[in-house]
């Protein structure tokens, strides 16, 4: 069987050949029977090879578009649970496509390691150790005191259990997130009091305000956690991410855990990472809306947005600013800035792409425009033949 | 046939054009600002001056020669008094000046670093790194304008500010046009290197403009209105002002006017001239015409969607087309199209004559333009085009000889190209064989209008016709509707049979026997008159089996529940269907299995003749059977509708217990949500339930004689949602994923009482639609049909843009011959398409499935 299998390899792709060793020893077929069978399926995946010269680009483009008619508009959807909302259809998509540095909702998916994942518990506890702690979070009740110039805060005694914090960790974190400021705690009292002397109430009003955004405990941006029961294994959904932060703490899943912002992953895990974020968001968006796109069509449209080694957006300052060609660029957007700049530099347009010669009405690039003629002369009428005729 | 000479463009540079240029190439100088003279001649050094071009009939152009037409025109120029800036590049000319020295006109680079960046920026130029350059170029003028000191003379800098829209200010010193010109001239070539320019190219002092061109009187044509007026186009009012003011301005320079008369003239000069490339700059009035109108100048003739990139450029007019409304005809073939004889006769193709069709084509040119198989035109060997009328018939038939072209009519069985707007897939645009026929409308098969999207409400479709052999070869091998089955976008056929013909064959396949002799006339009506059948009954599976090729195996996978009730799947072995219902997941749109199997096994022209086929069938049947649905189909009797409604106030009593318990504060709150929310989770929850009961109840009366549930479950058009809110209950009505809400405070209209959380108070329609909505029911369903339509409108435009940039980002991506996916700079983009290669619509999905090749071979 083995041999077999080699006989075939690089001739197909090796999954299939796999699949066919796989399912023959299962139906327990002789040597000869799968030969045939892999020479069958040779046929057919050589039947199925995509054209030289296919325009797949504008395939995919066509296979993005014509869907995305019919996706809803409907902005918030929950990830299947509660509170954690997250953006859907046409929005999202349009958030991917542009490579959106702020996204809507970003959100993540945190597993946690296999030893745990079935303690409701470890789980519990991670999530509230994410969980981002404001000031005002932990606080019932501000009061100005008029008197004395400063800002009393009652404490909310259960939640700072839950969170197993005390009053002075928290004076301590108000500490280092406000400057000029004096913090003074007590055990249900947080007193701040501004350095400076001329206090006008104006001041304090601000600095009470500034004090409610003081980040004291779990993970910055992190502001919703959601402990999901799903296939008998406890995950955390979060609105908001921090993906290198989240990866730090020991408890979680390295290799599972994920967020929907495609620039942390950039920044954190790099470009490959990336690429394939944009492939299982665009995809999730698709399969949410019930269309069916192939993933070829996505992961090209992956790949066009990080060949560059950087995430680029389907914009005019994203993919097509890239492209080498004026006139495909003004045909775009904002025609006249390119050709003005193209004048200065003394520009040369290769007439490479598509739009160019759509313009000057010769052939594209494309399919039956890619190949050129090449006839084979008969010896001795070569000398009549000018060299270097042949375009392309 | 006279040989006219094939260019190909290989390669456009772009350049700024200097001065001198301007000059040598300009046809003539326009120094008056009258256009015509008392007898309507156009005047000398005028701006209509017939050196530009001719624009009337009867002149001829004073520098080639040519008449109206045949002249494409020639540029002209004005000398101006005083320079000006050009407002384009403007910000350009700011990033310059400050980059230079305002003395000795360096660069203003450390001379131990010039060298280096000269050799980053000539090696980026040889690279043709244009994107680069400029990157690098603009660097280092960012870098220059916070200079302090030449380094090569060492005379001091000042910071040089710019009063938008186009004046320089150093040191609140006016830095005049003339200045600034003089100091840009000043810069040696071998520092413009530095600044991203090329001598060869462009020299920064082109960028303010001595003298304008003038384009040619083509290009800004005037318009004779029917009062004999003459209207002129917009750029010529506008060059008309320039000429005007800097007559103006010569005349008080000349006459040596005081400098604040100058000034201001200049100044106003400038104005014009800035308004004449760009009637949009942010910080002047735009120029308009005397009824206010705001002129449509160079820029805005360029941008936009109109402008002349996306219009004219990008998207061109084409003759030999034509656009009507389309009806249907289910009798005509999949890939026809059904033309009307006026379109046929308008609609030509040319013909080469030969010794085998001259006499075929003479009999045409008999027919003429007004005879319906006719001919309009013949082209001559040396290019001459003759119309065929009463006059010239009688001398073309004598000329008539080998060579010549004939444009005639089309006919039946030419190639045509049919199209939809919106044309969002490839498959919007597909081959169709014409077929004359009577009446007025494109005819088209229903079949095809999945891909087209389309309908026959008023739809209109264009039709072309390819000229040449080349364009018909490609539209025939290519965009023929047979090879468009597959959607490269999923790999499932977007045709398939529709409507009547998924409940006929159901019909057929489910439960209709017939006897040899009918079943032999609707195998001959259908056009299958080989099939023979030897029994004396017919089982209508039998019929469709004969249709199949005996070794053809197919196992489906939807359930299905046939005559007697059980469940079965649809089973063909050996080209014979042994168990199932033929019905909508076998042969219809989208998902269509068993075409899908079919097309894998035996390819395009078998799969488009097996759906064919079974489209007649499926329509004769029903044709022969009688088939109709109405409102009658949703009657259902008393006691049903007894059922139903006690069903619903059972789910009205779940309801009212619920707010009762959360009224309590016995209600449990869902992880996450409050109080509030998981009580209407839990209403939605349950009235959602509600017409899921409802339908069950509705379902099970109707007998299976009732055609809207024979439609609904052949797939052939509704469902049982349908048919449950027609003739059971509407149901709840949702606004974005929850019940009503809105309306006044805490009620959703005023005759409900504030904080009612009942059923009816939030939008819960418990009529039909056939008893009728009461008007609260109505106002809420209006509510939610109304957000439909939003979302629809909204969404438009912005899916619209999405595809734009998609397709513009994408649209050089190709396969090379090696596989790889490359774009137009030979960039590889992947390595092997879809990382195995494989073309979406010619495998099932991108899927070469084992399992059936096992089958296919083994034979199981």
């Amino acid at each position: 069987m083995e041999t077999v299998a080699k006989e075939f390899e690089g001739k197909l792709p090796q999954k299939i050949i796999n699949e066919a060793v796989a399912e023959a020893k299962k139906r327990s077929c002789s040597k000869d029977q799968l030969k045939k069978i892999i020479q069958y399926l040779k046929e057919q995946y050589d039947d199925a090879r995509i054209t030289a010269g296919e325009g797949i680009g504008i395939v995919t483009a066509e296979s993005f578009g014509e869907p995305s008619t019919q996706m809803t508009l409907n902005v918030f959807h929950f990830a299947g649970v509660a509170e954690v909302s997250v953006t859907q259809g046409l929005p999202r998509l349009i958030e991917i496509l542009d490579a959106r540095k702020e996204i809507k909702t970003p959100s993540m998916e945190i597993y946690i390691k296999k030893e745990f994942n079935k303690d409701m518990n470890v789980v519990k506890k991670v999530a509230a150790s994410i969980k981002e702690t404001k000031f005002a979070d932990i606080v019932t009740e501000f009061t100005i005191n008029l008197s004395k110039l400063q800002i009393e805060a009652t404490l909310h005694q259960n939640r700072i259990k839950d969170l197993k914090l005390t009053p002075d960790t928290i004076a301590k974190a108000l500490g280092e997130g406000l400057k000029n400021v004096i913090v003074t705690s007590s055990p249900n009292k947080i007193t701040l009091k501004a350095k400076d002397a001329e206090n006008e109430l104006m001041e304090i009003y601000k600095l009470k305000e500034k004090s409610k955004d003081i980040f004291i405990k779990g993970i910055k941006g992190i502001s919703q956690v959601l402990p999901v029961k799903k296939d008998n294994e406890f995950f955390i959904v979060t609105a908001g991410s921090n993906l290198k932060e989240v990866l730090e703490i020991k408890e979680i899943d390295e290799t599972k855990t994920s967020t929907n912002s495609l620039f942390e992953v950039l920044a954190v895990l790099g470009i490959e990472a990336a690429r394939r974020t944009v492939i299982n968001e665009a995809k999730k968006v698709i399969e949410n809306q019930g269309l069916d796109v192939d993933i070829r069509h996505i992961m090209l449209i992956a790949d066009i947005m990080t060949t560059s080694g950087t995430v680029k957006g389907i914009t005019r300052s994203g993919i097509t600013s890239g492209k080498s060609s004026v006139l495909a660029r003004a045909s775009f957007e904002t025609p006249i800035v390119h050709i003005i700049n193209a004048s200065l530099v003394g520009e040369e347009d290769q007439l490479n792409s598509v739009i160019e010669n759509v313009m000057l009405n010769q052939p594209v690039p494309l399919g039956t425009g890619l190949p050129g003629l090449v006839a084979k002369m008969i010896k001795g009428a070569e000398k009549g033949i000018p060299k270097g005729k042949a375009k392309k | 046939m006279m040989g006219h000479v094939h260019k190909e463009v290989s390669n456009i540079t772009f350049s700024l054009i200097s001065p001198d240029d301007v000059e040598k190439t300009s046809a003539a100088k326009v120094v008056t600002p009258e256009l015509y003279d008392k007898e309507g001649y156009p005047v000398d050094g005028g701006l209509m001056d017939i050196r530009l071009g001719v624009i009337d009939p009867g002149l001829r152009c004073k520098t080639c020669g040519g008449r109206l037409k045949e002249c494409i025109g020639h540029f002209g120029h004005i000398e101006l008094a005083r320079p000006v800036m050009h407002i384009l590049y403007v910000t350009k000319v700011y990033d310059i000046i400050r980059a230079i020295c305002r003395e000795c006109a360096r660069v203003l680079l450390n001379p131990e670093k010039i060298k280096k960046e000269k050799e980053l920026l000539s090696k980026y130029r040889r690279a043709k790194q244009f994107g680069l350059l400029r990157k690098r170029a603009k660097l280092i003028t960012n870098r220059l304008k916070l200079i302090k000191k030449c380094p090569h003379c060492s005379e001091k800098q000042y910071t040089i500010k710019i009063e938008k829209p186009s004046t320089f200010m150093e040191n609140d010193k006016k830095i005049s046009p003339i200045q600034a010109k003089a100091r840009l001239e000043n810069i040696p070539d071998k520092d413009l290197e530095l600044l991203g320019m090329d001598p060869k190219f462009a020299r920064p002092e082109w960028m303010i403009l001595k003298v304008l061109s003038i384009p040619p009187v083509t290009m800004r044509p005037s318009i004779t209105l029917e009062t004999g007026e003459r209207s002129e186009d917009d750029l010529t009012h506008k060059l008309g002002d320039i000429v005007r003011i800097n007559q103006r301005l010569f005349e008080n320079i000349n006459a040596g006017a005081p400098e604040i008369i100058v000034e201001d003239l200049w100044e106003l000069l400038q104005y014009h001239v800035t308004t004449y490339f760009d009637n949009t700059v942010l910080q002047i009035p735009p120029a308009r015409h005397r009824s206010g109108q705001v002129l449509r100048t160079l820029s805005e003739r360029i941008k936009s969607k109109e402008g002349r990139f996306r219009h004219n450029l990008a998207g061109k007019r084409v003759n030999f087309a034509a656009r009507t409304v389309i009806s249907p005809d289910p009798k005509i073939l999949f890939n026809e199209v059904g033309i009307p004889k006026s379109v046929a006769m308008e609609l030509t193709i040319p013909e080469r004559v030969t010794s085998w069709n001259k006499e075929w084509l003479l009999s045409l040119i008999k027919n003429g333009i007004k005879i319906y198989p006719g001919a309009n035109y013949v082209i001559f060997p040396d290019g001459k085009k003759k119309k065929i009328t009463d006059e010239t018939q009688e001398s073309i038939l004598e000329d008539l000889k080998e060579g010549y072209i004939v444009e005639r009519h089309v006919i039946d069985g030419d190639v045509s190209i049919f199209n939809r707007q919106p044309s969002l897939h490839r498959m919007s645009i597909m081959c169709h064989r014409i077929r004359v026929l009577p009446g007025k409308s494109f005819r088209l098969n229903p079949s095809v209008c999945n891909p087209y999207n389309a309908d026959f409400d008023g739809d209109e479709m264009n039709l072309h016709v390819p000229q040449t052999e080349e364009a018909r070869a490609e539209a025939e091998i290519l965009m023929q509707v047979e090879t468009q089955i597959m959607t490269p976008k999923s790999g499932y056929n977007v045709i398939g049979c529709v409507e009547d013909s998924i409940t006929g064959n159901y019909l057929l396949t489910k439960e209709m026997t017939l006897t040899k002799e009918e079943a032999s006339e609707l195998m001959v009506s259908v056009g299958l008159d080989t099939i023979k059948f030897k029994s004396a009954t017919v089982k209508g599976t039998e019929i469709i089996s004969a249709l199949f090729p005996e070794d053809f195996m197919f196992f489906g996978s939807a359930k299905q529940i046939d005559e007697d009730g059980k469940e079965t799947k649809l089973v063909i072995k050996k080209g014979k269907i042994i168990s199932g219902i033929i019905d909508n997941n076998s042969i219809g749109e989208n998902n269509g299995e068993l075409l899908r199997e079919f097309f894998r096994k035996y390819g395009k022209e078998k799969t488009l003749q097996l759906m064919v086929n079974l489209f007649r069938i499926g329509i004769k049947i029903l044709l022969k059977r009688g088939f109709t649905t109405g409102v009658a189909d949703t009657d259902i009797p008393e006691h049903i509708v007894k059922k139903v409604h006690a069903s619903i106030d059972v789910a009205y009593k779940e309801v009212d217990e619920l707010i009762a318990k959360f009224e309590a504060g016995k209600l449990e709150e869902l992880p996450g949500k409050t109080l509030n929310e998981t009580l209407e989770t839990f209403t939605l929850e349950l009235l959602n339930k509600v017409r899921n009961k409802v339908g069950a109840i509705v379902a099970e009366y109707p007998s299976e004689k009732n055609s809207t549930i024979i439609m609904a479950k052949a797939g052939a058009k509704g469902n049982i949602l349908n048919f449950t809110q027609m003739s059971g209950c509407v149901g709840q009505q949702a606004l974005g994923g929850k019940r009503i809400e809105r309306g006044y405070s805490n009620r959703t209209l005023s005759l409900f009482q504030k904080k009612d959380l009942g059923p009816l108070a939030h939008g819960f329609i418990k009529n039909s639609f056939k008893r009728g909505l009461n008007p609260v029911e109505f106002f809420f369903h209006a509510m939610t049909g109304r957000d439909a339509l939003m979302d629809t409108a909204l969404r438009t435009p912005k899916s619209g843009y999405l595809y734009r940039r998609l397709a513009n980002a994408l649209q050089d991506l190709r396969v090379e011959y090696d596989q790889t996916v490359r774009n137009a700079n030979n960039t590889i983009i992947q390595f092997k398409y879809g990382d195995d290669g494989l073309d979406v619509s010619k495998s099932e999905g991108g899927i070469i499935s084992v399992k059936k090749a096992f089958n296919d071979i083994l034979g199981k």
